[in-house]
């Protein structure tokens, strides 16, 4: 474990990138995320490394998309509006089963939208912005310190399961500092990539890195290839924190910095005598259902708090199933939510029970 | 312990460093701490401030509202965050470039002249350690010489006599 230090997320994220062997790095700039872009031109050349900035996010993304073929680790990252140019690589990326990594500091949209935090690309990161039967796994970093753990994480599990994987912060966390170490990366995991095409002096037969199937049945069969791996993953990757659910009348659900400012309403809701309790998903997707569901058995009402005008509360009241009530409240736009607005909302449902 | 700071000023007055010296002195000493900036576009000459907490516990939301602390250094900041403060919290401003219309009674107010001072002893973009200084000997959030050798850890390793005169601004700060 190293000493600590002072860190953006968005510096934090880089790092850890680096540390986890990515050495090819593709982007371009936006605010809220341009430290990603700014640490890596810094810090590449000095482990011999590749920092490019491309000439557009579909460029970057489509160097990701090749470098990935590679068996290499890569990565690019962004804001919102340059997240959406992505989308086409990203499916194709899916649809060629490769590893890599990208990072998306939420700001408000639609559009241009501006350039303050918000949650409100929930949709389009788990639901899939590209065409296609397709997943992204989607982690949600809370802390500085998760941002270095899930960086790892991410790499790990896209070389695992050669899916791209996302992490979806906020505006907030990019540009925030906090306390943060890094932990030694355990290099002794290796993963299978066999399917590269790297260069091998013609010893083997030639690998091709393609998504393009003309015959419905081949196709087919790989797309439900990868929804088995989808599946594996979603036994064994979904991750969520929960707190004071266990007697909890009134259960928050909250993901990325708006879950710290739930945490807040929350301790003062017990304060004040309501039990209220926070599920914290870690993975959007896989969505935490069984966390939700095991809440849901005893809780008597749940509250979605986003910074949208109300995404992710789809994916609560599916895990819900309708056993009890689910709210919603949310700001947009780039507004961030205080604590009291919520432990207001929190004390008006708590008059319905 | 758990302090919350707003400090507020023009770009360029060191409005965001001065955060990361108190967030900075808190890691060290082994406290949970948070350091939020504005990042508008208004940034580039005209306002810039920054939030930090410096806590015992885990850090929840890293948005301060109710702050115990409000440091302004211009008129705009004073204005603008004189309503944050926590009742029984302290609003300190530079007061030679904030013409102070106070309008609370359950908070404390202190203005420093730092920019004056500061520019009267030759230090004139030292003002934000000359306000730091008497805000750190009022509220008493870390002692003098925890301020110090966290200090030397932020200051570039290229230029060592910048310690000395960021130490000596907040000496005289403290000594006013």
């Amino acid at each position: 474990m190293s000493e600590k230090v002072l860190m953006k997320g968005n510096e934090a994220i880089a790092e850890a990138a680096i540390r986890s062997g990515c050495k090819l790095f593709f982007g371009y700039p936006i605010t809220p995320q341009t430290e990603v872009s700014a640490y890596m031109s810094k810090r590449m050349p000095q482990v011999d490394g590749l920092y490019l900035q491309a000439e557009s996010e579909v460029a970057a993304i489509n160097m990701v998309y090749g470098a990935a073929s590679t068996g290499a680790r890569a990565m690019t990252s962004s804001s919102s509006p340059g997240i959406s140019l992505k989308q086409e690589g990203l499916s194709y990326i899916a649809g060629a089963d490769l590893p890599c990594v990208i990072i998306n500091i939420v700001r408000g949209g639609p559009g241009l939208g501006g350039i303050q935090p918000a949650q409100s690309d929930y949709f389009q990161a788990t639901k899939g912005g590209g065409h296609g039967d397709y997943h992204l796994v989607v982690l949600a970093p809370s802390t500085i310190q998760e941002c270095v753990d899930l960086t790892y994480k991410a790499f790990d599990i896209a070389d695992e399961y050669r899916v791209p994987v996302m992490i979806m912060g906020d505006g907030m966390l990019g540009q925030m500092m906090e306390p943060v170490s890094f932990p030694e990366h355990d290099d002794s995991v290796t993963f299978d990539k066999s399917w590269a095409c790297s260069t091998t002096g013609m010893k083997r037969k030639k690998n091709i890195v393609n998504s393009l199937y003309i015959n419905p049945d081949e196709l087919e069969n790989l797309v439900w290839e990868r929804q088995k791996r989808y599946d594996l993953i979603t036994e064994k990757e979904t991750r969520a924190e929960s707190f004071f659910c266990d007697d909890a009348d009134i259960v928050l659900v909250a993901y990325g910095t708006i879950a710290r400012v739930a945490m807040n309403a929350v301790k003062k809701a017990r304060a004040m005598g309501i039990k209220a309790g926070l599920i914290r998903p870690i993975t959007l997707w896989p969505f935490p259902e069984k966390e939700i569901q095991k809440a849901a058995a005893t809780a008597k009402s749940f509250l979605s708090v986003e910074m949208s005008t109300g995404q992710m509360v789809e994916d609560v009241k599916l895990a819900v199933n309708g056993k009890c009530p689910v709210e919603f409240y949310g700001r947009t736009g780039g507004v961030v939510p205080v604590p009291q607005e919520i432990l207001d909302k929190i004390v008006e449902m708590s008059k319905k029970l | 312990m758990q302090k919350e700071f707003i400090i507020s000023g023009f770009g360029g007055q060191g409005i965001l460093f001065i955060g990361k010296l108190l967030a900075y002195t808190g890691m060290k000493n082994n406290y949970q701490v948070s350091w939020l900036p504005s990042y508008g576009p208004e940034m580039r000459g005209g306002t810039a401030s920054c939030n930090v907490i410096i806590s015992d516990d885990a850090i929840g939301s890293p948005l301060v509202t109710e702050a115990t602390e409000v440091i302004a250094m211009n008129s705009p900041s004073f204005v603008k965050f004189e309503q944050s403060v926590a009742p029984g919290g302290t609003l300190y401003y530079d007061s030679s470039l904030v013409s102070p219309n106070p309008t609370r009674t359950d908070i404390t107010y202190i203005g420093v002249e730092a920019t004056k001072l500061a520019t009267e002893m030759g230090m004139g973009k030292l003002a934000n350690m000359f306000l730091i200084g008497k805000v750190l000997k009022e509220s008493k959030v870390f002692e003098m010489d925890v301020i110090f050798e966290a200090l030397k850890g932020l200051v570039p390793a290229k230029k060592p006599e910048l310690y000395d005169l960021n130490k000596k601004a907040i000496e005289a700060g403290a000594n006013l």
